[in-house]
């Protein structure tokens, strides 16, 4: 099972990185959106994967069954996804006003903050 | 509690039952005051009165908290503190050593200095964009950053000071900044996946996610475990927040159009948090493989800084000359990571330290440069000299400062690296940090001949003086950099005695597990 | 993109939300529901699947619902509070949950329970719950933000 995630995980950060290669600001946000997942799957991956009792003490029991899945790898992935949400909104909202101020999404033609033309420093007085 | 049936002595190794000494606290404090504060700035942010009175006397107390930190853990030692009584590794442990007190430390001055100078500088239609409320949830995440000793919670508080530094970044929503903000927000959440990913490697290979106990592990693992991609990874990871060479054009292109004080604490915070985490990796849980990268690491410190200060001597925009200016003092962090001999590593502390105080200091003095002179450019910046003399010396004192000239702060971490550098048989470093020392000299004063000594064309000075909101955070910089420069003798050994506690964290362990490190 | 957004500039007349009458009429009552399931969530979260987060994310969507369908301003003002707001006060309450720690001699964010009885039902309290209502504020509020601002057009 971990071997076929790992190839699963694998794909998805070649999908993610295709993406980001990109000149193209909603590529790239896509991008990092997939390599998002991929890194949750990674995570999920990580802590091994085990098909028993989900990590949920029940009633009158003080502890886990030994067969529970491991809870770790869970709350970290709930973590790593309430983040990388947010900032995807957050991305999404910004490459929009982005886009609406500075007409475009090419990442070629955004030089404001870094003009091509800046001319060196003076030499002398 | 609810009743239980587990045994005393099941739960004593899993809990904490015995009461909370009151200083322990102040592992904690940091960055709970700074989320309290923030939230409740949050709440009043239309009434930009009540925030500026709120949001000064926080940020004073955010230091003296700070400093009583610090002093408890010259006292005591490393501190620790367990989140909901589950002890480590099972909990999430707040673990405060000398390194981190001190970074922290740094951080809660710094921020008091750019709270002031925001008086000045940000006008009051832009704080209600919220400046205040993303200043404090943004130094909590640093100092967080900081305190911890859970290497997921480090990455957590990666992200919350990330998406804080996003809202400080596009105060206003000038075109220059949307097009800054995208390409830092894109670039910086790219890296911090990355450290993400290490994470998950790390958990796959040690079960455990707690520093401590992942440092007292390492040495047990074997040559199985993949720790050279992890490491490298990690590396990666690091180096993108802090920086360094291949990975480093988001700063230059970003940097330079937030408000002057936002980048400012930019420069003087963010990237050393990339730093802090770096030697808390390499140094301190993977030594050995920190050893073995050594060489790469040399490699990227020294182009890290020969690019820093070329790129710092080919701008006319101080502000961009000021980014590159941050990219050296990285390389030559690094530098000392990567010669990794006790030595070494005090002098990339304390040059951390200074480096936070004084880029700050810098980013403010071209603040009023600008204000002054009406222009960032040195093509057009002239006559400030004849404005503004005390405005000068203090500029003069920082220029010199950061070049590593004595008798200011950058000169003693530099004299120590590079005689490590010397004494490990690694001169090319060393001639490195000095060449750099030498180009970023020259940066400095051609931008003081241009902008202070030159006259303007029309000959006609106006004297202009500096406000209280720029001459107070700008000053006591300035006096702490020259201060530590005359009198470097206690931060020196501070520094040393971190090192030492960096690279044999036996009271580091210590303090997390007092009973010894638990075995599997 | 830039196609689309002209032709929805070129709409004749003041347009708030979508013109369907079944919605703009159903949405309401859809929103006030799904707030109220938010909040079941919210509550059963302690020992069975739901919780803050979800709680929230759900009444973050029938914030956005009701966005669609009546406008961004109706939200505004349904909401009372601005929603930037909303987050700030469980970002302070959630702080605040692990902080009352302090005064029962146990680390940062221990649970705290008391059991008080109100009209012959023992209700337990506890600071984790505290903690979690932080959480659905803090979620419902920004992520309601983040949508209006992506729902927000400059004629609205």
């Amino acid at each position: 099972m971990e071997g076929f995630m790992a190839v699963v995980v694998g794909i998805f950060f070649t999908v993610a990185i295709y993406l980001m290669l990109s000149q193209y600001i909603i590529r790239i946000l896509l991008g990092v959106a997939i390599l998002g997942n991929a890194v949750n799957m990674l995570l999920f991956v990580a802590g091994r994967v085990t098909r028993e009792a989900p990590p949920i003490i029940g009633k009158g029991a003080d502890m886990l069954p030994a067969t529970a899945a491991n809870p770790l790898p869970q709350a970290l992935i709930l973590t790593a996804i309430v983040i990388s949400f947010s900032f995807f909104a957050f991305l999404l909202v910004l490459a929009y006003r982005a886009y609406q101020t500075l007409k475009t999404d090419d990442t070629h033609q955004m030089r404001l903050a870094e003009p091509e033309d800046a001319p060196p420093p003076p030499l002398g007085y | 509690m609810a009743a239980s049936s587990i045994p005393l002595e099941a739960l004593e190794k899993s809990m904490v039952l015995a009461p909370v000494p009151a200083e322990h606290w102040l592992v904690i404090a940091p960055p709970v005051w700074c989320m309290l504060v923030g939230a409740i700035l949050i709440m009043v942010r239309k009434r930009m009165g009540l925030q500026s009175w709120l949001s000064i006397p926080a940020l004073g107390g955010l230091v003296l908290i700070d400093a009583a930190l610090l002093a408890v853990v010259i006292r005591e030692g490393p501190i620790t503190m367990v989140m909901g009584r589950w002890l480590p590794p099972f909990g999430i442990a707040f673990t405060v050593d000398l390194t981190g007190a001190l970074f922290n430390l740094a951080c809660g001055i710094a921020a008091l200095a750019g709270g002031i100078a925001a008086l000045g500088d940000i006008d009051r239609t832009r704080r209600t964009y919220g400046f205040f409320p993303f200043l404090f949830l943004m130094v909590g995440g640093v100092s967080g950053a900081f305190l911890t000793g859970d290497i997921f919670n480090l990455y957590v508080w990666f992200e919350v000071l990330l998406i804080s530094s996003f809202g400080l970044l596009i105060l206003g929503s000038e075109r220059e900044q949307l097009d800054g903000a995208t390409k830092y927000a894109i670039l910086n959440l790219i890296g911090t996946t990355l450290f993400l990913i290490a994470v998950g490697i790390l958990y796959a290979v040690f079960g455990t996610l707690n520093m401590a106990d992942i440092a007292a592990k390492a040495p047990t693992l074997g040559h199985d475990a993949p720790m050279m991609t992890l490491s490298l990874v990690f590396i990666a990871a690091f180096m993108m927040k802090a920086a360094a060479f291949p990975v480093n054009f988001w700063l230059p292109a970003s940097y330079h159009t937030p408000r002057i004080v936002v980048a400012g604490l930019f420069a003087g915070l963010l990237t050393k948090v990339g730093v802090y985490a770096l030697i808390r990796v390499m140094v301190m849980m993977f030594p050995e493989e920190g050893n073995a990268y050594s060489i790469v690491i040399g490699v990227v410190a020294v182009l890290t800084m020969l690019t820093g200060s070329l790129g710092a001597i080919a701008q006319s925009d101080i502000r961009r000359m000021l980014g590159y200016m941050v990219i050296t003092g990285i390389g030559i962090i690094l530098s000392g990571v990567a010669l990794g001999a006790q030595t070494a590593i005090s002098g990339a502390l304390f040059y951390s330290l200074h480096s936070m105080i004084v880029m700050l200091a810098l980013y403010l003095m071209a603040g009023i440069a600008g204000r002054m002179g009406g222009s960032f450019s040195l093509h057009e910046l002239s006559g400030l000299y004849a404005k503004s003399p005390l405005f000068a010396a203090l500029t003069l004192a920082l220029f010199f400062s950061v070049s590593g000239l004595p008798p200011f702060s950058g000169f003693w971490p530099k004299a120590m690296l590079v005689k490590a550098a010397f004494d490990f048989g690694a001169w090319w470093q060393g001639a490195a940090i000095l060449v750099s020392g030498l180009l970023t000299t020259i940066a400095a004063t051609r931008a003081f001949a241009l902008g202070w000594w030159r006259m303007p064309a029309s000959g006609a000075v106006v004297p202009a003086r500096m406000t209280a909101a720029e001459l107070i955070p700008l000053a006591g910089l300035t006096l702490l950099s020259v201060g530590v420069g005359i009198y470097p003798e206690p931060l020196l050994a501070l520094a040393q005695t971190a090192a030492s506690g960096l690279l044999e964290p036996v009271a580091y362990l210590h303090s997390v597990f007092p009973s010894g490190v638990p075995t599997p | 993109m830039a196609k689309i957004q002209s032709e929805q500039s070129a709409r004749p007349g003041p347009r708030r939300g979508m013109d369907t009458l079944i919605f703009r009429t159903m949405a309401p009552y859809l929103t006030a529901l799904m707030v109220l399931f938010s909040v079941f969530v919210l509550l059963r979260g302690h020992n069975e699947p739901g919780g803050g987060f979800i709680g929230g994310l759900i009444a973050a969507s029938a914030f956005a619902i009701l966005g669609i369908s009546n406008g961004v301003s109706a939200v505004r003002r349904a909401l009372w509070f601005d929603p930037i707001t909303i987050a700030a006060a469980g970002l302070a309450l959630a702080a605040l949950a692990g902080v009352l720690s302090l005064f029962a001699d146990v680390p940062f964010m221990t649970a705290l329970w008391a059991f008080p009885n109100i009209f012959g039902t023992e209700v337990a309290l506890s600071t984790p719950m505290m903690f979690d209502i932080g959480v659905y504020l803090v979620v419902t509020g920004a992520i309601t933000a983040i949508a209006l601002a992506l729902e927000e057009r400059e004629d609205d």
